[in-house]
């Protein structure tokens, strides 16, 4: 049995007011090991952040169902991580509260929290900036808490919805590295959400890419090549061409909103 | 390098100085200003002292009332503190009613939309009427002395309060409470961890407006059947048409205004340290 199925899932977005339907996703299927790092492509629109809520269980599918480890996702719960694409650090907390946050809701000593947060704060480079408010660092540093912050919790799964789209080059290829070496050392099952080719072929160990609107699964790729990923050499751009064409052929399928249908 | 330093920390006592000092100029020149022209205007007697005492006569009578040395202030000869504490334990109470009622309904209101639809009507047929309205049934109710008045504050700082906690609850940023439940929050954690930190520069905005309302309300507080306090003073000062006193009972009222405001300031800026030093003009480096 795999990690997490998703199984026929379907989303179409009501707008009431203006009598209008939108689908966002359209017969997705897919399923996913455990320990993968699986990357979500697809360009702007195409409901992979959408896909990605419902996972994590901020909305639910309109038909289908997703399952993890048989059991079907029904509401946000703390066995799925999730780092989102704006940090969504709660401003009043310092950088270790705000990490060891999931640990205060458990009830654990203040004294339990500071050491557990340490671990992390040091995991992301972020040693010696325990008491600093959110608006007193930057974006990027404000990424890596939002990373700190999941990987404490420790979820069987870390979704993560653009974290990098946000920040300069140099520091997201600097992250990105990281975020390798994090994954490699703890093996978690990570799903990332991207627009970016580079980036997806950089992290994953599959990837799955979607198409424009209705985003439907149009092909899985398996990524078979060495770590650390050198974006220079044939097989990675051989699996760059692969996607670009898939992306050509694709071009204008954008479908466009249509009146609600009363089924 | 250090040289440098040193030299500026040299003269930067008396550069220090002087630009506090034209910094204090500026705030202070205006009501100087109004000050002398009215003592000027009054001794001249251009200004009647039937209509408007001059100021050396309000400040010889309210320190009379403070001080009680010269007996200027007839009765209220070194009354004032009796008055302030009267009149600020009217402001207190019916002050804390007011926020413990309108942080909790607000919190509900702004949180269930079922509650809002249930109550916000009704509060807003309330807001509109003005609290002086209510003296009449607040008599009836609560009888003579402190209660009524106490009533009263109540009411003038409730409103403020609860569409200001109203407000900051239906505004918390909806990603803050999912990365609440993304970590294992269930509703009772969200609504202590989550909306109401997130609320509360809201909430403390409205207790600040509301301390305000507070204390405008004493004047009209005091007008019935009380026999001290700021207002009282203010309104037995007038029956006995002795102006200074009135002028004295206004500016009293303003300080202890002017003071609890600042405490509220002070204490909003202990207890929202993420706040500290975030202004616009900070934004723009």
């Amino acid at each position: 049995m795999a990690f997490l199925e998703v199984k026929n899932v379907e989303k179409i977005f009501k707008d009431e007011k203006r009598g209008t339907e939108l689908q966002a996703l359209q017969n997705i299927n897919f399923s996913i090991k455990e320990n993968e790092f699986v990357c979500l492509l697809g360009g702007s629109g195409c409901g992979k952040s959408t896909l990605l809520n419902m996972i994590a269980g901020f909305e639910k599918p309109t038909s289908g169902e997703i399952l993890m480890d048989g059991k079907k996702i029904e509401k946000m719960g703390a066995d799925r991580g999730m780092v989102f694409q704006q940090p969504t650090l709660m401003p009043w907390l310092s950088v270790q509260k705000n990490i060891s946050f999931h640990l205060k809701l458990k009830g654990l000593s203040l004294r339990q929290q500071k050491i557990e947060a340490q671990k992390y704060i040091d995991m992301v480079g972020l040693t010696g900036f325990e008491k600093h408010y959110p608006h007193e660092l930057s974006g990027g540093m404000n990424q890596r808490v939002g990373i700190a912050r999941a990987l404490l919790q420790n979820p069987s799964l870390i979704l993560m919805d653009e974290p990098f789209a946000a920040l300069d080059p140099f520091t997201k290829a600097e992250m990105q590295e990281e975020l390798v070496r994090i994954w490699q050392e703890n093996k978690r099952t990570i799903i990332f959400v991207t627009h970016s080719i580079e980036e997806a072929l950089i992290l994953g160990t599959k990837i799955i890419v979607l198409s424009k609107r209705p985003g439907r699964v149009n092909k899985v790729i398996d990524l078979d090549m060495s770590r650390p990923r050198d974006t220079t050499s044939t097989v990675f751009n051989q699996y760059k061409r692969e996607i670009l064409d898939l992306i050509k052929e694709n071009k204008d399928q954008t479908e466009p909103k249509r009146q609600i249908q009363i089924i | 390098m250090k040289s440098f330093e040193k030299e500026k920390r040299k003269g930067g006592f008396y550069v220090n100085l002087a630009v506090r000092s034209k910094s204090l100029t500026i705030k202070v020149i205006v009501p100087v200003t109004v000050l002398v022209l009215w003592e000027l205007l009054s001794r001249m007697g251009v200004i009647s002292s039937a209509l408007l005492p001059a100021p050396t006569r309000v400040i010889e009578s309210l320190m009379d009332w403070i001080f009680g040395t010269t007996g200027v202030a007839e009765t209220n000869s070194g009354q004032w503190l009796n008055d302030a504490g009267s009149s600020a334990i009217r402001v207190i109470a019916g002050y804390s009613l007011a926020v413990v009622s309108a942080v909790i309904v607000g919190i509900i209101i702004g949180w269930w939309k079922f509650a809002e639809r249930l109550v916000e009507p009704t509060i807003q047929m309330l807001r509109p009427i003005p609290p002086v309205a209510w003296i009449p049934l607040a008599i009836i109710w609560f009888g003579i002395a402190d209660k009524p008045a106490i009533f009263l504050v109540f009411l003038a700082s409730f409103f403020p309060i609860l569409i200001n906690t109203i407000h900051g609850v239906k505004t918390v940023d909806k990603n803050l409470v999912r990365a609440g439940g993304m970590m294992g929050a269930n509703q009772w954690h969200t609504l202590r961890y989550v909306i109401l930190p997130a609320a509360l520069p809201n909430i403390l905005a409205g207790m600040r407006i509301g301390v305000g309302s507070a204390w405008m309300l004493t004047v009209t507080a005091e007008m019935v059947a009380v026999n001290s306090g700021l207002g009282y003073v203010l309104w037995d000062s007038y029956y006995f048409l002795r102006y200074d006193l009135v002028i004295a009972s206004m500016v009293s009222i303003g300080f202890l205004g002017f003071t609890t405001d600042l405490a509220l300031k002070k204490f909003m800026e202990a207890v929202l340290p993420w706040q500290r030093g975030a202004s616009i003009e900070s934004t723009q480096s």
